[in-house]
């Protein structure tokens, strides 16, 4: 059920404030999500003005700033810094991104930074993302075959089949759809959620894939895939540009259709 | 690691309102005033049976201010959740995904439904029997 107040323990406090260096010359205010599991005390809100003339231009790069020289405990995770990895997803400007491409001038007034929403805090900006791979792995995200495999070579698609997997393949796992879906929020049990649903979908639209009609009787099912509202946050907010709402769009249509 | 009382990172009062969420919301408050109106259409057609002073009284009441505005908002939001109902009938049949075609088809539902409300009451209030 739709629970909107967070509960007691998780209600956001106001936090410690850090000045900008004197001669600071584009100061900019972050306020930065705080949880210290080892404290005893509710989440709260610290700020940190970081000098922009000093500082890279992604968000990632006035995180790792202060962490460096400001406030060494700010938990974050991050690895590539270029959009591949899927690990600094987080609530930037009141949407999820990634903070390794989301550049701080493209955010006006203070840079407001939380974790990805509705999601247990392990620490600071770092959700516990176990239940999200759980619900990755139940789509079974592999090839399925029945048919022997060729003997002299692997299984072959044309590059119209292999297009067809181009946008969905492009996935990287970051969380960031899945976590701004507000029927996510409320069933996130059972609701399997956008990034789950495109894997799902990757697999149903590869020609070499045979466990189609295995794969959509799992998926048919009032929770699971049709909690999807189409209310599209998912599309909006992916970081790499693809469209987890048109996917499950297919994904309906194609159990609409088996139907016929 | 242990489970055990970790909060819940902020969601609804954090989340950026965009043309999706705030269109989607709409969508379901629409809905559900909705669904209170029918209870009211119920009522009018039970006035109605009932013979003349039942419906007398009960147009009395939606004939005032206060039924007036609440009528006004059971129009809008007819006109609301019927155009962005026509919205979702097209993605159900796989069309207008993008970013920018789910901008253009949402307000364009919200600029119907206010044109739509416009004209009906323009009928309603200068047509004939009024």
């Amino acid at each position: 059920m739709a629970e909107f107040r967070l509960p007691a323990n998780s209600r956001v406090q106001p936090g410690h404030e850090h000045k900008a260096p004197t001669g600071s010359t584009r100061v900019r205010k972050f306020r930065i999500y705080r949880y210290d599991p080892t404290a005893g005390a509710n989440p709260r809100m610290d700020s940190y003005e970081v000098d922009l003339d000093k500082c890279g231009p992604m968000v990632l790069d006035a995180l790792i700033k202060i962490k460096n020289e400001v406030d060494a405990t700010l938990t974050f995770r991050r690895s590539c810094r270029e959009g591949i990895c899927g690990s600094c997803a987080m609530n930037i400007d009141g949407t999820n991104t990634l903070a390794c491409i989301k550049a701080t001038e493209d955010v006006r007034g203070d840079v407001n930074i939380y974790p990805l929403p509705h999601m247990p805090v392990v620490k600071d900006l770092v959700p516990d993302l176990t239940h999200f791979y759980a619900q990755y792995a139940s789509i079974k995200p592999w090839l399925q075959t029945k048919s022997p495999a060729p003997s002299d070579r692997e299984r072959l698609q044309t590059k119209a089949d292999r297009e067809k997997i181009d946008m969905p393949s492009n996935c990287i796992l970051c969380a960031c759809c899945s976590t701004a879906c507000p029927s996510y929020w409320w069933n996130p049990e059972k609701y399997l959620g956008p990034a789950t649903l495109l894997a799902a979908y990757r697999w149903l639209a590869d020609s070499r894939d045979e466990a189609t009609g295995e794969r959509l009787d799992y998926l048919e099912d009032p929770f699971k895939l049709y909690r999807c509202h189409t209310i599209m946050n998912c599309t909006y907010t992916c970081p790499k540009g693809l469209n987890p709402a048109w996917a499950i769009g297919q994904i309906k249509q194609m159990i609409a259709e088996r139907k016929l | 690691m242990a489970q055990a009382n970790r909060p819940l990172s902020p969601h609804l009062g954090i989340y950026r309102w965009q043309v999706s969420n705030t269109l989607s919301i709409l969508h379901r408050m629409s809905g559900m005033f909705l669904t209170l109106g029918a209870l009211v259409l119920t009522a009018w057609l039970v006035a109605a049976a009932s013979g003349a002073p039942a419906y007398a009284a009960l147009a009395g009441l939606l004939k005032s201010p206060l039924g007036m505005l609440a009528l006004f908002g059971w129009s809008l939001a007819f006109f609301y959740h019927l155009c962005n109902g026509i919205r979702h009938l097209f993605w159900d049949a796989g069309r207008g995904f993008t970013i920018p075609g789910s901008r253009a088809t949402g307000w364009t539902a919200v600029i119907a439904a206010g044109v739509l409300t416009l004209a009906f009451w323009v009928v309603v209030l200068t047509g004939s029997g009024s």
